[in-house]
């Protein structure tokens, strides 16, 4: 038996060790905002929150998340993720959406630890979060407007 | 397990496709086997002590600069990876410490152990993992450099770490994130041999003189 936080609850799974987290968020909690993208950790649609850093979810093993907290984009919050979500909608960042909730992850995790991000920041923790719709631009842009709001 | 993956893949088939251009890049497609490694004692009758030494940190450096070392010792702040040594797809870079960038280190995708991947291309088994998994410092890198440059690297406590010989040999024979090389995960090559073996060649070279060429 895994046991664990899911966005503030306590939760817990008895099914498989190696079922991997993104299963459990998607098919067992039916929270489907976390997405499947590669499968093997390339192209970040699936990150969460794991004990506050990024994960990967779709290679994160059940059986290592024992005791741990998990956030993923239904559950994020704070002043990092209402800046990067008002700076979302404000530019309309996202084209087709489906990676979206991987970069936000990625662009609150950033936020958390570096408030002021140069591009170059930027480059370094997103670039693992793919987007076919190109939208780079537009979710740099974003960081740069949500870290300037939280500066106030 | 494996229909639940496979049939959700099916489903998701378009989104997956979107990203198969990257699904090759992280894998070695030769063998899983490890090469052998002398053991030291097949030293013992070279009699001069500088050319066995030699001898024994040549045998070594089938360990030392197999692509499962060098990869995580490279020359520039970006990772490597499978046996051709590309560049780490995604682009991470080196960060603080060698842990990667803030918003996206190291353990955003390298967990605590070697994870085994299910219903993927024959391309790729496995996501490799460690509890320490890091870059080793710049001062330490050893992509491209001759095995001479790399022992004498290796003796340098200005680009060792401050490690003594008898530090160093225990680090080669027991650290464990060295001793991953031997464990790498389904899908790759392992180093030469194994650590113990690893471990008593660098020892007799240490003893031996640790001569550097």
């Amino acid at each position: 038996m895994v046991t664990f936080t899911l966005n503030g609850k306590e939760r817990s799974f008895d099914g498989d060790p190696d079922t991997p987290l993104l299963w459990v968020i998607r098919d067992f909690e039916k929270l489907t905002g976390t997405k499947y993208g590669c499968g093997v950790a390339q192209c970040g649609a699936c990150t969460v929150h794991l004990d506050g850093m990024t994960r990967r979810s779709c290679i994160t093993p059940i059986s290592t998340v024992d005791g741990s907290e998990v956030i993923t984009i239904e559950g994020i919050e704070g002043p990092e993720a209402k800046a990067v979500q008002a700076a979302w909608v404000a530019i309309d960042v996202p084209q087709c959406g489906y990676c979206q909730s991987g970069q936000i992850m990625s662009a609150v995790a950033l936020l958390q630890v570096t408030p002021k991000p140069s591009d170059a920041d930027i480059d370094g923790a997103m670039a693992g979060n793919l987007c076919r719709c190109a939208t780079y631009h537009r979710i740099r842009q974003a960081i740069h407007n949500a870290a300037d709001a939280m500066e106030g | 397990m494996k229909n639940r993956i496979i049939a959700l893949g099916a489903t998701l088939g378009v989104a997956a496709s979107l990203f198969a251009a990257t699904l090759s890049v992280a894998q070695d497609t030769g063998t899983e086997t490890s090469a052998p490694l002398k053991p030291a004692a097949e030293f013992q009758s070279i009699t001069d002590a500088k050319q066995r030494s030699w001898a024994l940190f040549e045998e070594a450096g089938k360990v030392i600069q197999h692509p499962r070392c060098v990869n995580c010792h490279p020359a520039t702040d970006r990772p490597l990876q499978t046996m051709a040594m590309h560049k780490h797809q995604p682009p991470v870079t080196r960060g603080d410490g060698g842990m990667g960038m803030p918003g996206m280190t190291c353990n955003t995708c390298h967990g605590q152990a070697n994870v085994e991947v299910i219903g993927q291309a024959e391309t790729l088994k496995s996501i490799p993992g460690h509890p320490s998994w890091h870059l080793a410092p710049i001062e330490m890198a050893w992509e491209g450099k001759s095995l001479g440059d790399i022992c004498r690297q290796i003796k340098d406590p200005e680009r060792n770490g401050g490690k003594t010989l008898a530090e160093i040999t225990e680090h080669m024979a027991h650290d464990s994130l060295v001793g991953w090389g031997w464990q790498p995960g389904a899908g790759r090559e392992p180093v030469p041999g194994s650590q113990a073996v690893f471990g008593e060649l660098i020892a007799a070279w240490v003893e031996s003189g640790a001569a550097c060429e």
